[in-house]
């Protein structure tokens, strides 16, 4: 692994996160939560693992991200600002009249949004689309669609599993961002859906266990699914609802509130490094 | 359209005399199938996806022809539209097929958000639409298709009424650029066209000339459209035909035409009365050129088991039960 790679990618989701509390606390609503326990894996993305060009968003060889976790749309539009695909000052219209920013990803209205999601349960099945496509075309760029463990209640996701093993899909990689929290409580208590790793592997899927604040682990895991052939992967990311703010961190008032403007002044506080 | 005196045959599925000469085709099934091979051969761009249905939805004859093009997904409706959306997204044509109840009702948020939302170029052909599938039953009849379709946001929603226009409109279709929704029908379909007729997206195509009365029919009921004005003709009533083979975008300028031509409305689909060919003919009406309109479609309810023509006759989508709709609506025009 290149030298100082994992401090520029902390620094980086460090400056992801920043945005994330800012622009949700302009629009005064969001899902800080969900965006704040996928940021270090969208930074691992956008900044090292994507082949992408901002410059050139339709560019046709290039990766596809799906958020398939729609309401996490602010750490996407983070990574997508932070890599030049449009202003950074563009963030603070997140979910204002007319904006590309809308409360959750639109293809369509704004560059880099490979789908429209929110509706829970799609984004596998697209990316399943979009990886066959490319297999027809011979072309060689990869699917990535990242999902809550919230999102794996819905029943569209397991039959996208057994699709994408059947036709061996192995350039989809679906990273879940297991924050163990989903809107109305514990995803232990919603609706048990441990054990994950199992039930993926007996979907037919390649899995990895990983701890997804780490980027060791994360960089490493995405590269052991690039080198999986013959079925797809799952990286399945323990993570911390609320990850880097204190008092957001496994914190269900967070799921979907905006914090007041004394809490991100704490926030910003604790996201300086 | 031509159609030539004959010797008295009966009809399909009202058991009425007719003059009109019958000359039963493929089924629209069959028919959208053959076409899809075609569009197959001259782009490589058309691929398709079935849920299990292929032979019934004859997307399976594009299987046979194109392997590498055809995904079987299974009993798994709600993945098959957003798998057709991705595939659509980098470029592809995909038609999506089963039957329509499934399509339109399991798969119907996946239409509205994987396609309909960004408006991708996904095809979605609903197969054994209407109740004429017959004997399976209300699970499988649908019913309730085109207002659902209707309801999608930039869709193109047509119903071919028979071989000839279903190839026509596969084909337009295709060519397309954006969502489109297409019913086709499980038995043989009458044929009304001939292969020089020309079809357009949202134009509909008027069939018969007459002057006290129009009916807008789509999908079979444009036959028993013709056989009722046929009817009407002995009774000395002159009735014009217009097949609504476009749902939507709805040929605004050929319904108020037929008002301010005939003045008076009669619809015939096989359909709820909500939200299909009676809904948006009234609603140009209601906006452009109120006159009196009386509606042939199915009731608040769902069918059941029955051979076709049975279901016709309880379900009163008849040319006798189209022919009392026009008797009605002109003793209230003016």
């Amino acid at each position: 692994m290149e030298n100082g790679i994992i401090e520029q990618l902390q620094s980086k989701a460090n400056l992801l996160r920043r945005d994330i509390v800012e622009m949700i606390a302009a629009a005064a609503s969001g899902h800080p939560g969900g965006s704040l326990s996928a940021a270090d894996l969208i930074t691992a993305l956008y900044f090292k693992v994507l082949r992408h060009k901002p410059s050139d968003p339709e560019w046709s060889d290039r990766d596809r991200f799906i958020l398939s976790k729609g309401h996490g749309a602010p750490a996407l539009y983070a990574a997508l600002a932070r890599t030049g695909y449009f202003p950074v000052e563009q963030l603070k219209t997140l979910r204002r009249l007319g904006s590309p920013l809308q409360g959750h990803p639109e293809k369509g209205k704004l560059a880099g949004a490979e789908a429209s999601t929110g509706s829970l349960g799609q984004g596998i099945s697209i990316g399943a689309g979009m990886a066959l496509a490319g297999r027809l075309d011979q072309k060689d760029y990869r699917v990535y669609v990242l999902m809550g463990d919230g999102v794996a209640n819905e029943g569209q996701v397991w039959e996208a599993a057994m699709f994408a093993a059947h036709y061996k899909i192995d350039r989809l990689t679906v990273i879940l961002d297991c924050n163990r929290q989903q809107l109305d409580g514990w995803t232990s208590e919603i609706l048990d859906i441990e054990p994950l790793a199992e039930k993926w592997r007996a979907f037919g899927w390649h899995v990895i266990d990983l701890d997804g604040h780490d980027f060791g682990q994360i960089l490493k895991a995405f590269e052991e699914a690039q080198r999986t052939t013959g079925k797809p992967t799952l990286l399945l990311a323990r993570t911390t609802k609320g990850k880097g703010v204190s008092f957001m961190e496994n914190n269900l008032e967070f799921h979907g509130a905006a914090p007041t403007a004394d809490q991100l002044q704490v926030a910003l506080k604790e996201l300086t490094r | 359209m031509k159609t030539k005196p004959s010797s008295q045959t009966k009809t399909a599925l009202g058991g009425h005399p007719s003059k009109r000469e019958k000359k039963m085709g493929l089924a629209t099934r069959d028919a959208y199938g053959q076409t899809l091979v075609e569009l197959g051969k001259a782009d490589p761009r058309i691929v398709a996806v079935d849920a299990d249905l292929s032979k019934s939805t004859k997307s399976g004859l594009f299987g046979k022809a194109f392997p590498d093009r055809f995904f079987n997904c299974g009993i798994a409706e709600a993945n098959m539209v957003s798998v057709a959306a991705g595939l659509a997204s980098c470029g592809k044509i995909p038609f999506a097929s089963s039957f329509a109840s499934f399509l339109l009702c399991k798969g119907f948020d996946q239409l509205r958000m994987s396609v309909a939302n960004p408006s991708l170029n996904v095809k979605i052909v609903g197969s054994h639409g209407g109740i004429s599938l017959g004997e399976d039953g209300a699970s499988q009849q649908s019913v309730e298709d085109f207002a659902l379709a209707c309801a999608l946001p930039k869709f193109t929603v047509l119903s071919p009424s028979d071989e000839i226009s279903c190839k026509a409109l596969v084909r337009l279709a295709a060519e397309h650029v954006g969502p489109v929704y297409i019913r086709t029908g499980r038995p043989k379909a009458p044929i009304l066209y001939t292969d020089t007729e020309r079809f357009q997206l949202g134009v509909a195509n008027k069939l018969a000339e007459g002057e006290d009365v129009t009916i807008i029919a789509n999908g079979l009921l444009v036959w028993e459209a013709l056989l009722a004005a046929e009817i009407c003709q002995e009774r000395g009533i002159s009735v014009a035909v217009i097949d609504l083979h476009t749902l939507k975008p709805i040929d605004e300028a050929a319904i108020i035409a037929a008002a301010e031509e005939t003045g008076a409305i009669v619809t015939a689909e096989e359909h709820l009365l909500s939200g299909g060919v009676a809904s948006r003919v009234a609603q140009v009406l209601a906006q452009f050129h109120p006159v009196p309109m009386a509606s042939v479609g199915i009731a608040d309810t769902y069918a059941e088991s029955g051979t076709p023509a049975e279901l016709f006759e309880k379900y009163g989508l008849t040319a006798r039960h189209i022919v009392q709709a026009v008797e009605s609506v002109l003793k209230r025009k003016k």
